[in-house]
């Protein structure tokens, strides 16, 4: 149903739409980054789209297995004409891309989050901080090379703590039959960063 | 009046006016825990406020990367701990979106039930703690009565009271009991008694009243580019329910109101749960009077869903499956997804990523909440500092949702 | 003559003015204890079921909530403690007086849970020590009330050993430390 705003899309912008596809049902385009919030700025004002409502705002890391590495996933609905579209943009590292914020003001929060997760850096965002994550902490946790285990304490541990014994690793109670996308967590282990 | 006789400087009189900074949080009884607050006043109004959350950040998205599919419900069970069996079922069905199924009719009966149920507690809750945080405590325990007969049909149906990790991708766990519909019916009159006493104590009282009235009032348009959801936008005088709007399940068949506020201010977040209650418990009535009483729960799928247990033990091709699944987990095709249910919140979305494997490549939860604390700084600035414990009351900020 | 008080004059039988004071000063600690809920996450939600009606932890003594750290003695910790929490629930356990007894209310606070990754604290005591742990996620109120039991013979007892059974642990330290600071008293006063 909200096909129409891909035509749409494709119509108005042409090339800047490098792709668009609807698995599942859910309609996307992916978009140039650097037309990000120019394209965004067109859905939210433009009649027959009027996507005013924000939904979220995230990102994924495909690492090694994409290039460009991130992908920025925004979802979008409009209010009265009930269509949602998910745009995306491919951007590589270092990861930015410009800011949603003023466009909507929803996106604010959500690019905060995204920023402290997979460190992408949103231009022209007026209070980029981390938001979930202390400020002392170093890395992006999301990213696929930050290990899971690694953790970054505030407070020195009691001398009496005991941590994790052997045998207990972090594959503790896990399948051995999956996969796991953790690529970093072997590699720290060789290094000795862990819990204690 | 008489000037006085010595001369003063006009600024040793004044107090000092520069902004005072208040410091509410994490550790304070009215922020549950998990958010503090840097209010900066004027006198006793707030001109300022910094938000910060992330105390109870858990780290869920990266967890659901490393188990199998269905590994992860445990952990949605505790993003809106208030309501986890919202959260099982809407986690459930974005994988089914993903697997192109849909659960037979009978189980999309029972997650309806279970799901308004889990509604319930979750306005109960929030509405409780924020009549609790008011110095109401009596309704509180009122409301705390009433959640506790709910949670033991909860408890009879899958054997916890809270975390429940009962939602099955391609069905549920278990069957219903067969006593699931009599306790139900049994439990709704008495929660509605309950519930209607202790919404008569503070609706009959001034100061709870004076207290929510005309605070923390949010625009409609700004609540719509801030991205909220549920109740909290409802109460701006937005219909967007997704049950309503894009109805999922089998909400389409019910016959039940979405009661909608007029201002946005803390009475009409307030009194639109309290009918969304009443508007729950009506959906449950009409989904036990459909659900059959005999059929399957789980779809017919063996890539999918365990063999019934005796037939782990009997047979080799229930024991192969029975493993397959356990130990490779469910083999969602690669690609992507964003499903989206309307949970105690608000919109609840999962978007997802799937290399084909049996573990998640990326789930992303979309936490409503999120969404709403954000809005937090415009209720509160030009407030006072009071009015900040009903608005961040009404609200229903669930540190679990909005930090995952 | 009640049970309790008879344990206490049984306690001078010993024959030592101090402990018969001490017996009867724990005595009286361990039905007032004023609590300092320091509540995050899912277990709070058990956790306002142990103070509401069904299951009332007021009839144990432990009734009031103190917001305050400097006026309570039980610092109840429900829930999961993140490594950005932690330093705030160092402070708070610093700034209340003695004597002071630490609860770690469900398997997160006690061991940080399933949750094991880069942001949570992997058990409290790694920060603050913990007196009694009680597991689950999130335990039943009948285990809390348990552990709260357990926490009021302990402090009968005069017992300030941190806890130290604990998930995970070497069974040998365990075995090392229970031979120091046994034997296992009787716990309760029974009822004969
Ligand atoms: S123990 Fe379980 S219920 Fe309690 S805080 Fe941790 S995850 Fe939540």
């Amino acid at each position: 149903m909200s096909k129409r705003v891909l035509d749409r899309l494709n119509q108005v912008f042409g090339d800047a739409i490098l792709e668009t596809h609807s698995q599942h049902g859910d309609d996307t385009a992916v978009v140039e980054a650097s037309r990000w919030r120019e394209v965004a700025r067109f859905l939210r004002d433009d009649e027959r789209c009027a996507m005013n409502h924000f939904i979220d705002l995230t990102a994924v890391d495909y690492s090694d297995r994409r290039e460009p590495r991130y992908e920025v996933v925004l979802h979008i609905r409009s209010l009265e004409k009930l269509h949602r579209v998910r745009l995306k943009a491919r951007i590589g590292e270092p990861p930015s891309i410009d800011s949603l914020a003023e466009v909507w003001a929803g996106a604010n929060w959500f690019e905060r989050e995204c920023f402290d997760m997979f460190g992408v850096d949103f231009v022209g965002h007026p209070n980029l901080r981390r938001i979930l994550l202390y400020p002392e902490f170093v890395g992006h946790p999301l990213r696929k090379d930050y290990p899971a285990q690694m953790t970054q304490p505030l407070v020195e541990y009691r001398p009496e703590a005991i941590g994790k014994l052997p045998p207990f690793s972090e594959h503790e109670g896990m399948p051995f039959g999956r996969q796991t996308h953790d690529r970093a967590a072997a590699h720290v282990n060789a290094l000795g960063f862990t819990d204690e | 009046m008489e000037p006085l006789d010595i001369e003063l400087d006009e600024g040793e009189l004044e107090l000092p006016n520069d902004p005072m900074q208040v410091n509410m949080g994490p550790a304070h009884p009215a922020m549950h825990g998990t958010v503090r607050m840097v209010v900066e006043l004027s006198g006793e109004t707030i001109t300022k406020v910094d938000v910060q959350i992330g105390y109870l950040h858990r780290g869920f998205e990266k967890m659901c990367e490393r188990g199998t599919w269905t590994q992860v419900f445990p952990y949605v069970d505790r993003l809106n701990y208030a309501s986890p069996m919202l959260n099982n079922v809407g986690f459930a069905l974005a994988v089914e979106k993903m697997l192109g199924v849909t659960v037979p009719e009978r189980c999309q009966h029972y997650r309806v039930v279970l799901g308004e149920l889990a509604r319930i507690c979750d306005h109960l809750v929030c509405s409780g703690a924020m009549a609790m945080e008011l110095g109401a405590f009596t309704p509180f325990l009122y409301f705390c009565k009433a959640r506790e007969l709910i949670w033991d049909v909860f408890e009879e149906e899958t054997g916890a009271r809270v975390t429940h990790s009962f939602g099955r991708v391609g069905g549920m766990a278990k069957e219903p009991t067969p006593a699931f519909k009599e306790m139900v019916r049994n439990a709704l009159p008495a929660v509605r008694a309950l519930i209607d006493d202790g919404e008569k104590l503070l609706l009959a009282n001034r100061i709870f009243l004076d207290r929510i009235e005309n605070v923390g009032v949010m625009p409609k348009d700004l609540a719509v580019a801030l991205g909220w959801t549920g109740v909290v936008l409802r109460s701006t005088g937005v219909p967007y329910d997704v049950r309503k709007v894009h109805p999922y399940l089998t909400y389409d068949r019910y016959d039940f109101d979405v009661p909608v506020g007029t201002r946005g201010d803390n009475y009409d977040r307030f009194m639109c749960r309290q009918e969304e209650i009443r508007q729950s418990t009506r959906i449950i009535e009409q989904a036990l009077e459909q659900m059959a009483d005999e059929g399957p729960i789980n779809i017919d799928d063996p890539r999918i869903v365990l063999p019934p247990k005796d037939e782990v033990y009997s047979t080799i091709e229930g024991t192969i499956q029975h493993f397959k699944i356990v130990m490779e987990g469910i083999k969602v095709p690669a690609g992507e997804c964003y499903s989206y249910t309307e949970a105690g919140n608000g919109e609840l979305g999962f978007y997802m990523v799937s290399d084909g494997s049996g573990t998640p490549y990326r789930v992303r939860i979309r936490p409503p909440c999120f969404a709403t604390m954000q809005g937090i700084e415009k209720m509160i600035v030009g407030g006072m500092v009071p009015d900040v414990v009903p608005t961040f009351g009404s609200v229903n900020m669930i540190g679990g949702e909005c930090d995952h | 003559m009640s049970q309790t008080q008879r344990y206490v004059f049984e306690g001078s039988q010993q024959g030592f003015a101090t402990t018969r004071l001490e017996d009867l000063l724990n005595w009286a600690k361990k039905y007032s204890l004023f609590q300092y809920p320091f509540v995050t996450a899912c277990c709070a939600m058990e956790f306002m079921a142990l103070a509401s009606p069904r299951f009332d932890m007021a009839r144990f003594g432990a009734e009031a909530p103190r917001f305050s750290p400097r006026q309570s003695d039980l610092l109840w910790v429900v829930g999961t403690i993140s490594q950005r929490q932690a330093p705030i629930l160092k402070t708070v356990y610093d700034q209340m007086a003695d004597p002071k007894y630490v609860l770690a209310f469900g398997t997160c606070a006690s061991c940080g849970g399933f949750y094991d990754n880069y942001t949570t604290l992997a058990g409290i005591d790694k920060v603050v020590p913990v007196d009694v742990y009680v597991p689950g996620c999130p335990p039943r109120p009948e285990s809390v009330i348990d552990g709260l039991l357990l926490l009021q013979d302990k402090i009968q007892r005069g017992d300030r050993t941190p806890g130290i059974v604990k998930p995970r642990t070497d069974p040998h330290q365990v075995a090392k430390a229970l031979a120091e600071h046994s034997p296992l008293v009787p716990l309760r006063t029974s009822k004969s």
